[in-house]
Formats: C-alpha cells, sequence, structure tokens
C-alpha cells in the first residue's frame, strides 16, 4: 500500500486535499481537526517525528491571480467580482516524518485572517514549543494552549508581524501603525 | 559507573522550582562561554540551576525574508551565514533542495567533489566544537592541535572555490571547479595530520580523569525525550538512536560509500563529544572513498549542468534535509513561478536542540550550563537566522 | 656594616628577586604554552619577546583607572593590595641559600629565620583569601561574587590538607623553622637517596602539592577565576594596575609556593650527594646554594605551567569532594602512621 493510500485510509473526511510534487507529499486537514488528524498521522500513519512547522503568508500569491484574471477578462467582456469569502490568508505547513520507514509528510492547515488562531500541538511533541512561538512572531497566529506564547526571535515590544508579505523590506515597516509614543 | 552518575543527576532535576530566595543570574549575550550572541537567564541556588531560560534572536538578520526578495542564486550568499562553522553544508542543503524544486540531478563528479567538500567542512565543524568544549571545560591545548588541522582544510576550501569561511561553494545545478591540484597532493598527507590531531586530543581528554569527571553523566538525555524535542545529529546519536540522514534517506552518493554511524548510550556530554570525534573519523574515510570514486571518472567530466540564466522553477514546494554536522539541516521551498522563491523556510538544527535546554541542565551545577551549551554546538547565525 | 643595614639589602634582594622571577614567569607561561600547542607566542619585543611583560606593564599601568559606580570604594581598593601583599611577605622566611662570607662576616641567606617559619606561611595564604572576597564581595557584580565566595570556600578548605601534610614535616623534623629543615635535609636516606622530604613523607609532598595548587588557584583549581564561567571570577570588574596586582600576585604566590616546596621537600639549597661548602670558596659557595635552590624552584614553576596546559578544570562540588573525602582522611593517615612511626623509631 502507497504512502498516499494509507494516508487516504487513515484521515478519511479531514483529508481535504492532497497534492504530491517531486516525490513530497502535501496534506490539507481542517483547521478545526488539527489535533485530531494529527494524532492520528503520528499513532496510526507512524509519523513520530515533527520536523519542523512553518507559516506560509498566501497574500502575494492571491494578489497576483486576481491580477492575471483581470488581465484576461479586461479583453472580454466585464464580469462583475466574485462574492463570497476571500480565500484564507495564511498557511501553517507541519512537516512529519517517520522514524521506520523514513517517509516525509507536509501537513497543511490554512488560517484566515479574521481567525488567526490554531491549537497548540505542544502536547503531541515539545519540539514544536519555538516553532509556533516563530509562527506567532512572524505571522501572527496565535496558539491556544501554548505554555509561553511569547515572540521568540523579535523583541517583546515589536508591534508588527515582519513575514508577512505586506511588512515592506526597507524602513521600518511597524510604524505603519504605531499605538506608542516617541519621546 | 556512568549509567548511575547520569541517573543521580536526573534524579536531582526534581528539586523546588518556585521562583524564591534565588539569585538570577544572566548569562550572556556577552559573556565567553556564550559563543556569538546566545543568552540564557538562569535562577540558581548557590551553584545549582533551578531554571534556564534561553533568549534568542540576537542575530537574527530576517535571512527568510531577504529570501524571498532574492533571486534564487543571489540567496546562496545567505546561507554561508547560517552555520558559519560548515558553510559548505548549507550550501550544498541550498542548491540541493533547488535542484530538487527543478527536478535535476548534477553530474556525478560534481556529486563527488560536493560530498568531499562537505566532509571536509564536518570535520571542521566538530574539530571547533571539540575544541570550543575543551576550552570551556578549562583545557586550552586540545583546542589548538584542532584549531591548526581547521586551517589547513580551510587551505583546500581556498584553493578550490576562493574563501574560507564564507565558502558559497558551488552553483544551482553542480560546482564551479575540479578539485585543485594541489589536493591531490595535500590530502594523503592531511589524512594523517587530521588523524593525529584527534589522537592527540583524545589522549589529553578521553581517559583523564578530571575529564571524565566532568563530562559523563552530565545532562544526561534519554532517546525517546529527544525525539519529542526534535533532536537530531550527533546529539540524537549521542542518546543512542541510531538516526544519519546520510543512511536513511542518501543522497548524492552516501548510498555508494561505506562509512559507520557512530552512537553513544547516555546522551551526557562525554557520548557527544566521543560522537563528534568518531563522526570525525568516519568523515576522513568517506573522503577517502568518494576520493577513490572520484578518480574513477574521467578528467573531463561536465561538473555542471547546463542551466538557464534565470532560474525559474515551477509552481510547487519542496523539502529537503541533508545532514549538516549538527543535524538535518532542510530547506523548504516554495516556488510561485517567478524568479524568486515565494517562501524559505530552513530548518536549522540547533534551533530544536536549544529549545530543550532548560530541560537539559535543570538541577546541575552552573560549570555543567556552560559544558552542556557547549556540547549542544548552538551556532547563533543558524539559531536565529 | 651594621646587622640591619644587611637585612635591609637582603629584603631588598629577595623582593626584586622575587618581582624578577615573577616577571619572567608571565613570560614563560605564555612562550612555554604556545610550544604545548603549537603557536609561537609573544615573540616581537626585545629578544625572544622578553620584553613582553614590561610593555603589558606599560600597558596596565597607563589604563584609565576605572572603579564602578555601585562598588564599595575602599574596599575595591583594598582588595587588590590585601591579596598581592602577603604573597610578597610570605618569601621572608625562606631560605634561598645557605650563608656567604663577605668581608669576613658570615651572612645567612634569608630574610629572618622566624622559628615558627610554617605557621607564619600558613597565616598569610589565609589572608590572602581576603584579597579575593572582599574585591568579589566590593565590585557588587555576581559573577564576581560568586568567584570570592568560591574562593573562599577553595581556599579554607584546600588549608586543612596542607596544614595536615605540613605537621608530618613538622613531626619528622621537630622544628617549625625552615632553616632547620633544610639543614636537616642533607646527607642521604637508606644509603641510596638524598635525605630530602619528599623521599621520607612522599604521601605528604603529594597531598601538600595538590594543595598547593589549589592556593594559587591555578588550573585544575581555577575555579575563582574560570573565565568560561564567571568571566573572570572575582576581578570581573578590575582593569589597569588594579588587575595587574591580581595578576601578578597570583605569579609571586607561585614564586613562594614553590620556593617552600623545595625547601620542605627537596633540600632547599643542597645538592645531593655534593657538599659543596668542601670545595667551594666562602663567596661561590654562597652564590652557587642560591643557585641550586633556583634551579629546583625553576622546575616547580615549570610543573605549575605544564599542568595548566594540560588538564581540563573540576567543579566545584567535585573539588571540594577531592578536598574534604580525599586529601583530609589521606592526610591524618599520612599524619598518624607518621606520628607512630616517629614514636617507634627515636
Amino acid at each position: 500500500m502507497s504512502l498516499k493510500e494509507r494516508i487516504e485510509g487513515i484521515l478519511g473526511r479531514d483529508l481535504l486535499e492532497l497534492t504530491e510534487f517531486r516525490g513530497d507529499i502535501c496534506v490539507e486537514i481542517p483547521k478545526n481537526r488539527v489535533i485530531q488528524a494529527l494524532t492520528m498521522l503520528k499513532e496510526e500513519a507512524g509519523f513520530d517525528f515533527l520536523s519542523d512547522l512553518f507559516g506560509i503568508d498566501n497574500l502575494d500569491l492571491y494578489t497576483k491571480a486576481k491580477k492575471k484574471k483581470k488581465k484576461s477578462e479586461d479583453d472580454e467582456a466585464q464580469e462583475p467580482e466574485e462574492k463570497g469569502p476571500p480565500p484564507p490568508r495564511f498557511e501553517v505547513i507541519y512537516l512529519l516524518l517517520s522514524l521506520s520507514t523514513n517517509e516525509r509528510l507536509m501537513v497543511k492547515v490554512r488560517v484566515p485572517e479574521d481567525d488567526l488562531e490554531l491549537p497548540s500541538i505542544t502536547g503531541l511533541w515539545r519540539a514544536a514549543n519555538w516553532p509556533e512561538r516563530e509562527v506567532f512572531d512572524m505571522f501572527g497566529v496565535r496558539f491556544k494552549g501554548h505554555p509561553n506564547l511569547r515572540r521568540l526571535l523579535m523583541w517583546d515590544e515589536f508591534q508588527d508581524h515582519p513575514l508577512r508579505k505586506d511588512y515592506p523590506l526597507e524602513g521600518k515597516g511597524e510604524e505603519r501603525h504605531l499605538n506608542y509614543d516617541i519621546a | 559507573m556512568s549509567k548511575e552518575k547520569g541517573l543521580e543527576t536526573i534524579c536531582i532535576t526534581t528539586g523546588p522550582t518556585e521562583v524564591g530566595d534565588y539569585v538570577t543570574l544572566n548569562i550572556g549575550p556577552i559573556h565567553p562561554a556564550m559563543h556569538g550572541t546566545l543568552r540564557v537567564i538562569t535562577q540558581t541556588d548557590g551553584e545549582t540551576v533551578i531554571s534556564a531560560k534561553p533568549e534568542i534572536g540576537y542575530l537574527h538578520r530576517g535571512v527568510e525574508k531577504l529570501g524571498e526578495n532574492l533571486t534564487y542564486s543571489q540567496f546562496l550568499p545567505m546561507t554561508d551565514r547560517l552555520n558559519y562553522c560548515s558553510a559548505i553544508c548549507n550550501n550544498v542543503a541550498y542548491e540541493m533542495a533547488v535542484e530538487k524544486l527543478l527536478g535535476i540531478e548534477v553530474p556525478p563528479k560534481a556529486q563527488l567533489i560536493r560530498m568531499i567538500m562537505m566532509e571536509l567542512a564536518r570535520i571542521a565543524d566538530h574539530q571547533v566544537c571539540v575544541g570550543i568544549l575543551g576550552v570551556d571545560l578549562g583545557a586550552l591545548t586540545p583546542f589548538f592541535y584542532l584549531i591548526i588541522q581547521r586551517e589547513e582544510i580551510y587551505e583546500i576550501f581556498e584553493w578550490h572555490h576562493g574563501a574560507r569561511l564564507t565558502n558559497s561553494m558551488g552553483a544551482i545545478g553542480g560546482v564551479e571547479a575540479d578539485l585543485p591540484d594541489r589536493f591531490h597532493e595535500k590530502w594523503p598527507k592531511m589524512r594523517d595530520t587530521i588523524r593525529r590531531a584527534n589522537d592527540e586530543t583524545d589522549s589529553l581528554l578521553t581517559h583523564n580523569r578530571i575529564w571524565m569527571d566532568r563530562t559523563i553523566g552530565v545532562n544526561a538525555f534519554c532517546g525517546d525525550d529527544a525525539l519529542d524535542w526534535g533532536f537530531t545529529g550527533p546529539m540524537l546519536r549521542a542518546c543512542g538512536v541510531r538516526r544519519d540522514l546520510r543512511k536513511d534517506e542518501p543522497y548524492l552518493m552516501y548510498d555508494k560509500v561505506d562509512f559507520e554511524v557512530p552512537v553513544g548510550k547516555h546522551g551526557d556530554v562525554f557520548d557527544r563529544y566521543m560522537v563528534r570525534m568518531l563522526e570525525m573519523e568516519e568523515s576522513v574515510k568517506i573522503i577517502d572513498q568518494a576520493y577513490a570514486l572520484y578518480k574513477e571518472l574521467p578528467d573531463d567530466a561536465p561538473l555542471m549542468k547546463k542551466m538557464p540564466k534565470i532560474i525559474r522553477p515551477p509552481e510547487g514546494q519542496i523539502y529537503h534535509a541533508i545532514e549538516s554536522p549538527n543535524g538535518e539541516l532542510g530547506f523548504f521551498i516554495k516556488s510561485d513561478g517567478s524568479d524568486k522563491p515565494y517562501r524559505i523556510k530552513i530548518r536549522p538544527p540547533c534551533y530544536m536542540v536549544y529549545q530543550a535546554f532548560e530541560d537539559l541542565v535543570k538541577g546541575e551545577m552552573i560549570s555543567d550550563l556552560i559544558a552542556c551549551l557547549s556540547s549542544l554546538n548552538v551556532i547563533a547565525g543558524e539559531l536565529d537566522r | 656594616m651594621a646587622d640591619w643595614q644587611i637585612d635591609l639589602i637582603k629584603v631588598v634582594f629577595i623582593w626584586a628577586w622575587a618581582l624578577l622571577i615573577a616577571v619572567v614567569m608571565t613570560w614563560v607561561e605564555r612562550r612555554a604554552s604556545a610550544m604545548m600547542q603549537d603557536r609561537l607566542g609573544p615573540n616581537r619585543a626585545g629578544p625572544f619577546g622578553l620584553l613582553q611583560p614590561l610593555a603589558d606593564g606599560i600597558k596596565l599601568f597607563t589604563k584609565e583607572d576605572i572603579i564602578p559606580e555601585r562598588a564599595r570604594k575602599i574596599l575595591f581598593i583594598l582588595g587588590p593590595i590585601l591579596f598581592a601583599l602577603p604573597a610578597f611577605s610570605t618569601y621572608a622566611v625562606v631560605p634561598f641559600g645557605d650563608k656567604i662570607v663577605i668581608g669576613g662576616k658570615e651572612i645567612i641567606l634569608q630574610v629572618s629565620d622566624v622559628n615558627i617559619g610554617f605557621l607564619y606561611v600558613l597565616a598569610l595564604s589565609a589572608i590572602a583569601v581576603y584579597g579575593m572576597v572582599i574585591g568579589g564581595w566590593a565590585s557588587n557584580s555576581k559573577y564576581s561574587i560568586l568567584g570570592g565566595l568560591r574562593a573562599t570556600a577553595q581556599l579554607i578548605s584546600y588549608e586543612v590538607p596542607m596544614g595536615l601534610a605540613l605537621l608530618t614535616i613538622v613531626l619528622l623534623y621537630g622544628t617549625f623553622s625552615l632553616r632547620e629543615i633544610v639543614l636537616q635535609q642533607q646527607g642521604t636516606f637508606l644509603g641510596f637517596l638524598p635525605n630530602w622530604g619528599f623521599f621520607k613523607q612522599p604521601v605528604g609532598f603529594i597531598i601538600f602539592l595538590v594543595a598547593a595548587y589549589a592556593e594559587a588557584n591555578r588550573v585544575p583549581f581555577d575555579l575563582p577565576e574560570c573565565e568560561s564561567e564567571l568571566v573572570t571570577g572575582y576581578h570581573t570588574e578590575y582593569g589597569s594596575m588594579r588587575l595587574g596586582l591580581y595578576l601578578f600576585g597570583e605569579y609571586v604566590n607561585l614564586v613562594a609556593l614553590s620556593a617552600i616546596t623545595v625547601s620542605l621537600f627537596f633540600g632547599g639549597w643542597a645538592l645531593p650527594y655534593v657538599d659543596m661548602g668542601k670545595f667551594l670558596g666562602p663567596v661561590s659557595y654562597g652564590i652557587a646554594s642560591f643557585l641550586v635552590f633556583f634551579l629546583k624552584q625553576a622546575f616547580f614553576l615549570f610543573l605549575f605551567v605544564w599542568v595548566r596546559w594540560t588538564v581540563p578544570r573540576f567543579r566545584y562540588d567535585q573539588l571540594m569532594g577531592l578536598g574534604w573525602k580525599a586529601l583530609i582522611p589521606l592526610g591524618l593517615v599520612n599524619l598518624f602512621v607518621t606520628a607512630l612511626l616517629v614514636q617507634l623509631t627515636t
């Protein structure tokens, strides 16, 4: 049984999407089932090692896609803009590794901008401690149940989240919404 | 003997934990034993460490953000600044990740040159780590024996690609130059001097009573805890888990060479030291075999894959990890089809190790905290990125 | 020449000599460690870098003298002085040669032949602790106070085994005077060995040597300064010549300790098997005895350097364990056996 089939069997309805690129398998799971799905993967599929955990900001991907679409539509008849909620802006990816079979698996969770909260998996792997703090630091995604959710790399008074795509490369981006006085 | 000592130290860790009449001792970020810019805030009861909170970020340069705004080739020099003790391993890890993203395979000669250089870098890294461990425990002399050999290794790097510390070796798609002519004369001699320096270090430290007292049983760690904390590399192997990406997920031509994976037992400072010492010996063996394979190839074998001037990988995301001297060094790259990576995430090995620092040193003495930190070989450059 | 003039000359000579050796020691330490570590060491100032200590001295003297704001000023100034003075004073009771006859006057080569020479040495080494503790306390820094505390515990605990080792020597020779002890070490022991304290009292010698290393704050017992853990321990906050006094006092201390080791265990100024007085003139004999003493002392000085660059450092609890659990019981047993033997043979 291939890895794909095994994961499909184990995750069942929790598996939203499965993509494969250059042999790296990435599965998407729903946001409210993170703990359950990861527990299943750890205990049933044998992915017992958390290699890494990090976030991705998809803002630029969406704007780029929109632009492309607009360009192609400009030539033809104008269509009304699509309605409905915007696609979730952030992704958090869990990199899992099976020590017995040496297979790796990316588990993707989409986090919308208006609900930046995920359950913490420090109870499953203590290794998630600092990576979760880093994701909070860099993207502002809060992890519920984390023992010590403070900024990791930036200093505590820092206001912004530097790895977000709208954080400028030059200048003091955090001064955009400065809410303290500089004497 | 050592096992009992290990148990003894574990038992001490269940001491009082409330903050009361303890002294807060701030170690770092400017302190002789905090290599680079690490900082640990400790609560001590006399000399005993009650709690130790590592603070990181003093060398945070935003490498990942910079990566999103540089082209694939431009990012290569950034990787030098991660683990600057073995920059070549970072370079190769990044190059291999991009090659995986592009779906290409580099020519065999380039693979062998990468292997030889990476193992040399591994030796250099372990030499620094073992040397610094000695310095922090008061034995300064072995450090110099090892550092002289590291200079010789840097000499080879300089001959090959012109840089000593921040190598930026190779390029996406291969390596830029063949092994230098002087390498062929130098290596047989250097193999012996590396071994001799290791033997001298071994005779000064390994069976020294004071060294054994200072390292055996000091912050012993069990394998299950280590896996839970995400340990990789020598630290995990010292805990008794035989795991080495060169064996488990072979890349380059590591499946064609024959080498051992040294494993410790108790995960204490002594085991970490021994694992590193033995790994240096294995690396010498690997270089010998890789060099023999290299000799079989014709002189005019290609070094580079033909690459476009601007690299535009297809859309997709990959993760590729190699065994760097400190453990699993992985690069996650997400591409949106443009000439710049959409997201680069570096998985540095000592990041995972250092977060368990409090668990490692709780209940031990200040001197052990220093010994532990040196044996972990935490490099601020790759820790903070 | 009146007696006091001769005494004054002796005092000036021996202080200058001790200072000179200490200065040269700083150079020897660097060059010898460089030799051991495949390096060159300082070799720019003067021939073989011999003027390097002078350059260091000038540097230390001309640096800005900083007293930290929160430090206790008087104690901060007192610390290095209290550390360096006892080290110098120890040399007063060391017999650095036999005697020299100048102008028909017999001069004993020792500043003062105190009949309680031993107690004087022990008392002074106990005072040196204050230098470190006060320096550590007055700096108002956590590293300094930890270094000072370590120094207290270490020096007090290693004085006990040192005292026990010295007691066996007293039992053996029946005197507290260092000169008397040296005189009693002439001739041979068991017919073929030099009649040295080392051969009569090997265990006592080992205990004494280990304790001496601890008293001198040298690796493997350099915990009070311990640059990788406590930055530099009790003198972290010191700079300029105050720091210089601490560093220099340590070397003077080494000189004094090696002189005492030679006097007690290695026959002082006398050569084994050879009686130099028989074939040397009165003046040359005095000089020769001094040189012999110096050569023996130089060996122990080099041993200090040798050990320092060879072994790692102890941990605090291991240091205490070695002192209280190994050296003191061993010293007590040794004392008992020695007392028994002395009682049986006399």
